[in-house]
């Protein structure tokens, strides 16, 4: 019975629709019609002149809006501090930090026009993904890292810069939550093998260069597998202050 | 082999390869700290010749001093590095005198008389004027000094030996000044002064024969950049760049804007107009344009060479077209339309866009894998850029897809395998 009442209620059969029947599927080829009419006549002539056109080369690899995609590596871009963006878009032109596709889109473009893709991505709407992979090695060792550091190597608790909640601060410091363990991990190794530079003091360089592989895994294991805070915005500037001198965070 | 016979071939073969690189050279290069505001008010002459020539592209590195030189181009023959022209007396140019300047642009020869390597084009700057040659001597030695050491070259044996430049020179290079068409127009002899001589288009856009030389007729006729793998497109064939139906406002906007209505340049072109062409007087710019215009008309429509037949271009797989409609109406449409007409000038043109129906298919499917932005210009400010999709197609789909662009909307380019497709993945993107 209970089966019966459920297909009923998708299926609901009235005796006067059997003559609508009739008519309904002209209307709906009238009706696709008139939609394909309308397609085609929306396709503009002109590009929109909005960031958001213009940002279209960002969009298969970081989202529509730069809110990121299920893919395992590529990070969301949205709602991250202005000003690192900046920074990365800056270090990305000029070759600090190396990753040929985007070192070879920015090539050729200025820092008023890079400000512009900062401030447009930073205040994107941070949208919630599934995570895009399990999340396995977060062990004990991972936590201590992030939460605790290891103060006789020198390397800071994570949330000490990242903040207690991982969403980052502004205007220079990246959350880290939501991310990918293998991104997290690549750019980790890229610090310590100076593929990817920050204004000096380099302070991530100092940390990565002092955490084993086996820590940068554990770590960004740990990292990639925190539920995600609400929100994800990150701190205003002057939240917390900082352990160490960092070149990005004034 | 006899040692004479020896030594002719290792010149012709020495020689193909230092032209080869030379060409490289002027194409791969990396962007220096900008240093000049593209809206400059004002700009001296010399500086203006600086922008024209492309000096700082190479005589500077990456992070390092405009025109300290030292800019390395690896060659599968060693790495070259380009020494440091500014003013600093004992590393750079300033002991020099206008004279040796001049005879090192007009001849190829270095202050101390030693060969240069083709890598510097003084096969075009051979044309400079005695004036223009001075004014950007002046330049050049008034910019602040650096003393930044040359680099010596990184050449293996036997390309190392700068006297095999003397073949080269024979069979390639000839001495002389620009010479205007009387029966021509002020405008017109402008523009070829501007591109034989310190434009050096012919570097990248000239075909190049198996002993790595270029013939009068083959000048501006197109060709594919060695190691970096991107195609100059011709200047002359209407069949390959479509000149013949740009307009000449169409052409100057491109060289000087970076965009147009009819396509926007990007690979090493982008380069070009970022940090030369883009500083252009809008006088200039024309001229250039009437003179390229002018190539189509002195030789009629020269169509590039085909190694695939006529009836090729004709019959595209349908199944392949099928799948990259699929491609194209998923990835592509909401930019370039579905009728391939962009919404120019910053989603560009495919139906009917030259660059995509070249004999070559290099630029579709490396457009298609990397993406890019055109440059920042003082006519471009702020670009529309289009996404790399590499990392999000196969090199199935990307084959599919260019074959689709290729062959759509009145276009009749050929169709394009996966392997040529995955070939370009390799492809260098900056260095």
């Amino acid at each position: 019975m209970q089966t019966q009442s459920s297909l009923q209620s998708i299926t609901p059969v009235h005796p006067d629709e059997f003559g609508r029947l009739h008519v309904r599927p002209i209307g709906f080829i009238l009706a696709a019609a008139l939609l394909c009419v309308g397609v085609q006549a929306e396709e503009p002539a002109s590009a929109p002149d909005t960031m958001a056109a213009r940002a279209q080369g960002c969009s298969t690899c970081h989202g529509p809006n730069g809110e990121g995609s299920n893919d395992p590596y590529f990070p969301r871009i949205a709602g991250k501090p202005a000003g690192y963006l900046f920074n990365q878009l800056r270090n990305f032109r000029d070759g600090r930090r190396s990753y040929p596709p985007m070192n070879y889109l920015l090539a050729y473009l200025h820092d008023d026009y890079l400000k512009e893709f900062a401030d447009y991505f930073a205040t994107q709407p941070i949208i919630d993904h599934a995570p895009a992979m399990t999340v396995s090695g977060a062990g004990a060792l991972g936590q201590h890292l992030a939460l605790q550091g290891d103060r006789t190597r020198g390397i800071p608790a994570c949330i000490l810069c990242h903040g207690p909640r991982l969403t980052g601060i502004e205007p220079g410091i990246p959350g880290l939550a939501g991310l990918n363990p293998r991104y997290i991990a690549a750019q980790l190794v890229s610090w310590r093998v100076g593929t990817r530079r920050a204004a000096e003091p380099d302070c991530m360089h100092s940390i990565a260069s002092r955490l084993s592989e086996a820590e940068i895994g554990q770590v960004s294991a740990w990292l990639a597998a925190q539920p995600l805070p609400s929100p994800l915005t990150p701190a205003a500037m002057g939240a917390w202050k900082t352990p160490i001198a960092c070149g990005s965070q004034p | 082999m006899n040692r004479s016979a020896y030594t002719a071939v290792s010149t012709v073969v020495a020689t193909v390869l230092l032209f080869l690189a030379g060409r490289t050279w002027c194409a791969q290069v990396e962007p220096p700290a900008v240093t000049h505001n593209p809206n400059a008010p004002q700009m001296s002459r010399g500086e203006y010749l600086a922008h024209l020539g492309d000096c700082v592209a190479c005589h500077s590195k990456q992070g390092g001093q405009a025109f300290a030189g030292g800019f390395a181009i690896p060659t599968p023959f060693g790495t070259l590095y380009s020494p440091n022209i500014t003013s600093d007396k004992v590393t750079g140019i300033g002991s020099w005198t206008a004279d040796e300047f001049y005879r090192m642009l007009h001849t190829g020869h270095a202050r101390d008389g030693t060969l240069l390597y083709p890598a510097m084009p003084f096969p075009a700057y051979t044309k400079v004027t005695r004036e223009d040659s001075d004014a950007l001597f002046g330049y050049l030695h008034a910019l602040a000094p650096v003393r930044q050491v040359n680099r010596s070259n990184e050449l293996r044996f036997p390309y190392d030996n700068r006297s095999l430049m003397f073949g080269w020179r024979v069979l390639y290079f000839t001495e002389g000044t620009f010479e205007p068409v009387p029966a021509q127009s002020v405008q017109f002899n402008r523009g070829a002064y501007l591109v034989q001589g310190l434009g050096h288009c012919a570097s990248c856009h000239s075909t190049i024969n198996a002993l790595g030389g270029s013939s009068e007729d083959s000048a501006f006729a197109g060709g594919l950049i060695p190691l970096q793998n991107w195609y100059a497109p011709s200047l002359t064939s209407n069949q390959e760049s479509g000149l013949g139906n740009w307009s000449v406002s169409d052409i100057a906007e491109l060289l000087k804007g970076g965009t147009s209505m009819r396509g926007a340049v990007y690979g090493p072109m982008a380069e070009v107009t970022h940090d030369s062409l883009q500083y252009l007087s809008d006088d200039d710019a024309t001229a250039i344009a009437v003179y390229l215009k002018s190539l189509l008309g002195s030789r009629g429509v020269v169509q590039p060479p085909t190694d695939d037949g006529p009836s090729a271009r004709g019959a595209l797989p349908l199944a392949a077209m099928s799948a990259g409609r699929s491609v194209y109406e998923k990835r592509c449409v909401s930019c370039h339309r579905s009728d391939g007409k962009g919404m120019a000038p910053a989603y560009p043109p495919l139906a009917g866009n030259p660059s995509i129906q070249m004999e070559s298919s290099v630029n579709p499917l490396r457009m298609v894998l990397n993406g890019g932005y055109p440059p920042q210009t003082g006519d471009n400010p702020r670009p529309y850029g289009m996404p790399p999709f590499a990392q999000v197609l196969s090199d199935g789909e990307v084959a599919a897809v260019v074959t689709y662009i290729r062959g759509s909307w009145g276009n009749h380019g050929s169709a394009v395998t996966s392997l040529e497709a995955n070939a370009m993945r390799a492809a260098p993107l900056l260095d």
